[in-house]
């Protein structure tokens, strides 16, 4: 789709100049190019000096990188925030009420409207939590749906991330750099904060811990500062005031779990956990995981102490789950889906296989189990080598993967190489689940850098945005 | 707090320290190798340094042969000896890394720049800028990462092992660079200093930042004797060895009284304040440094048994 085609968030307007950018779109006119790239260079230094940066896997091992900040905001206005926070909060309803249903009772494969097969077979479900009841009932503490826009009233949720998403930390370090870069906007606007993310996301964590724990201990377990989004468990643990923990602080004891002190062995009553389930306990699952805590998963059975994410929501944010999530809206909560799901193609189903195969260069096509943007097709911008080696690829697992359609991605004007030019970006609001179901206003705007590219994750060269909810 | 959690800031403070050392090391060497000296071989002063902070086998290896330029390439910026400045800072912030939710911001952000732009130093801008410049500039960023530490930080755990990872660091340190220097400076013959020795222990001294300080206490010449007393048994000196104990028995005894470490430094403390620096100098003063420095490590070695659950 070409980039002119696209929606525009500041310039989409009918008259130009959007209601949420009337008074930015003013600003900028009057703001020379010069200011803008020092503003760029200022902010890369403010991340360097603070650490703020992920490893990139594949390449040089351990080398830091900076993901890449652009200094124009994306900007909502209440409204607009309404709806993508209402309708977010709404999928992550139903999804923790499909988690606890699964784990159960299995109403809604009983009546017919998921396949019990899709669920059961599914690598991603944890037979070994079945029957587990859970403080408040809730597996998705933390979600990070990530939204994308194709005109002024259509949203579509790309896809629910429901084990261990990422990304936070720089939601709250952009708005942190923002505020020291551009003082003069903040005051002439009226953004609504994100700064109380981390004491939020701190009572959710207190608020799951197991019944009658008076004053419950919270750490955040990491696999270490080797991981790519070390920084962000560090950054998250410091901002809460709780503890950082590798898998070899902790340990089981009676039923308890306990970590090593200075002064000897203290009790754990919530683990943050930023590993997936695969890794968490080497009796339980992966026998030769280092990361995390051998007989862990006795004691959350037992209820002795909470995880969050819980063991087993890896179900709900499977590709292929995910198409039917307006099905658990309406089951679990007799409601209307307020955001759209993107219409997806099974490439395990016949028909759709056969569309697909003769529609890849207009399809995106990705791996059922893939993230971060790996394993996956964007057939437009694709060459003819890459759609023949797709295609050999679903044709040995069809199961593996679904395909889209390729969306028009609004774009928002982003500085590149010293001028301003329109890029395509998403949103990844942040969902807390404990006494109830809240989101804080904004979230993670993620940009494709390159010209007319619809990969916004980091590891493929996005880059991120600070991301403004106006208040009404 | 995590015992892995005290045992990163512990290094963490460890590297720094060692980080400084070097740099006073390098400094005093390069304004000692300055002097002329009979003979014109001046490589001995470098030679000295190498066997402190490095491993000869291993720089020649790489360099050929010792001279003041490589020697400081080697012990200033590269990466693969463990102890040069690069190494010791990257390790440092390593470990900081590793453990930052335990630092304030201003401890992590100014060790972290220390390590960023030390990343961008090479040979060349080391020259271009100075060596007293370079090693003046690591000497203030580690004073700034223990003013960042004292200034910011709670009285709390990491606070406390920070501090125990700096002194017994520089004790470690202090005592090395004494026995080294002091085999090289003494006359072998009985004949008075002269001019030439006078400005070598003078660089000693500066290496300790105990220049003026001689002067204060003693107002007198430069005696050997005098110099030894001073960086060994002053409890007033702050990179004295005397000095280092007396802190690390205080922050041990407020951590835990009765605790095996604890008592070690006790003894040793209390057996330090009893010795005289003649009867140290009769049995010979690089003994006396040995068993210190293996005192040392020993109270390392228990310190990380009893708190930071190494085994």
């Amino acid at each position: 789709m070409a980039l002119s085609a696209a929606f525009d968030e500041m310039n989409g307007g009918e008259n130009g100049l959007r209601n949420a950018y009337r008074a930015y779109g003013k600003w900028l006119d009057g703001v020379p190019p010069e200011r803008l790239i020092e503003k760029h260079q200022q902010a890369d230094l403010i991340f360097q000096r603070l650490g703020v940066t992920f490893s990139v896997y594949g390449n040089d091992e351990g080398t830091e990188r900076l993901i890449p900040f652009d200094v124009i905001p994306r900007i909502l206005d209440a409204e607009e925030w309404k709806v993508v926070s209402t309708g977010v909060c709404q999928r992550v309803r139903a999804i923790n009420a499909f988690l606890d249903d699964i784990y159960h009772e299995q109403h809604i494969l009983k009546a017919g409207r998921i396949p019990a097969t899709l669920i059961l077979n599914n690598p991603a479900f944890r037979p070994e939590v079945l029957g587990l009841d859970l403080p408040r009932g809730v597996y998705v503490h933390v979600a990070g749906i990530d939204v994308v826009r194709v005109s002024a009233k259509e949203f579509y949720v790309l896809e629910d991330n429901a084990r261990v998403p990422s990304g936070v930390s720089y939601m709250l370090e952009n708005r942190e750099t923002m505020m020291r870069l551009f003082p003069e906007l903040f005051a002439a606007h009226s953004v609504a904060p994100v700064n109380h993310y981390p004491e939020a996301l701190l009572r959710t964590l207190r608020a799951s811990a197991p019944r009658g724990t008076a004053d419950p201990t919270v750490v955040v377990l990491t696999p270490g500062h080797f991981n790519s989004a070390y920084f962000e468990h560090a950054f998250l643990a410091q901002q809460m005031g709780v503890d950082l923990v590798e898998g070899s602080d902790l340990f089981v004891d009676d039923d308890a779990l306990y970590m090593r002190t200075t002064d000897g062995p203290s009790r754990v009553d919530v683990i943050y956990r930023r590993i997936d389930d695969d890794f968490i306990d080497p009796l339980a699952f992966d026998p030769n995981s280092m990361l995390g805590v051998p007989g862990l998963l006795s004691v959350v059975r037992n209820g002795g102490v909470s995880l969050a994410n819980a063991i087993g929501t890896g179900i709900a944010d499977d590709k292929a789950v995910y198409t039917y999530v307006p099905e658990m809206i309406e089951f679990y909560l007799g409601e209307k889906p307020i955001l759209s799901n993107v219409p997806t193609y099974k490439l395990g189903e016949e028909d759709d296989r056969a569309y697909v195969l003769e529609h890849l260069d207009e399809l995106v096509v990705k791996e059922v189990a893939g993230s971060g943007g790996y394993g996956m097709l964007v057939g437009p911008a694709s060459t003819v080598e890459e759609r023949f080696e797709f295609k050999n690829k679903i044709l040995a697992n069809p199961d593996g993967f679904i395909a889209q359609p390729t969306l028009g991605l609004s774009t928002c004007p982003t500085l590149v190489n010293g001028e301003i030019a329109p890029r395509h970006v998403d949103l990844r609001p942040y969902v807390l689940t404990g006494e109830s179901t809240t989101v804080v206003p904004g979230g993670l705007t993620r940009v494709a850098l390159r010209e007319g590219s619809l990969v916004v994750n980091s590891s493929q060269g996005g880059g991120t945005k600070d991301t403004w909810v106006l208040e009404g | 707090m995590l015992g892995r959690t005290a045992n990163n800031v512990y290094w963490m403070a460890r590297y720094i320290e060692r980080a400084e050392n070097m740099a006073r090391l390098l400094a005093s060497t390069y304004y000692m190798s300055l002097l002329p000296v009979a003979g014109g071989n001046d490589v001995g002063e470098w030679e000295s340094a190498l066997r402190l902070g490095g491993d000869r086998e291993d720089f020649l290896s790489r360099y050929d042969e010792v001279t003041a330029a490589k020697a400081m390439a080697y012990m200033a910026l590269d990466a693969d000896n463990p102890n040069s400045i690069r190494a010791t800072i990257r390790n440092a912030r390593e470990n900081a890394r590793a453990t930052r939710t335990a630092l304030t911001t201003e401890v992590w952000e100014g060790l972290n720049e220390t390590y960023l732009e030390l990343e961008r130093m090479s040979y060349a801008k080391m020259i271009d800028q100075g060596f007293s410049e370079f090693f003046d500039w690591v000497k203030e960023r580690s004073h700034l990462f223990r003013g960042a530490v004292y200034g910011t930080m709670r009285r709390g755990d990491a606070f406390t092992f920070s501090r125990l990872g700096t002194f017994i660091e520089r004790a470690d340190n202090s005592a090395r660079v004494l026995a080294t220097k002091w085999e090289m400076l003494t006359p072998k013959s009985g004949k008075p200093l002269g001019a030439e020795d006078y400005y070598r222990w003078g660089a000693l001294l500066r290496a300790f930042s105990a220049f003026k300080a001689y002067r204060e206490v003693y107002s007198g010449i430069i005696e050997p004797k005098r110099v030894a007393e001073l960086l060994v048994l002053r409890a007033d000196m702050p990179r004295s060895l005397l000095a280092c104990i007396n802190e690390l028995t205080e922050i041990l005894g407020q951590l835990r009284g009765n605790a095996p470490c604890t008592l070690l430094a006790g003894q040793a403390r209390d057996q330090m304040r009893r010795n005289r620096i003649d009867g140290i100098l009769r049995s010979g003063l690089p003994r006396y440094l040995g068993s210190f420095i293996n005192r040392n490590n020993e109270l390392h070695a228990m310190i990380g048994k009893e708190f930071m659950l190494v085994l």
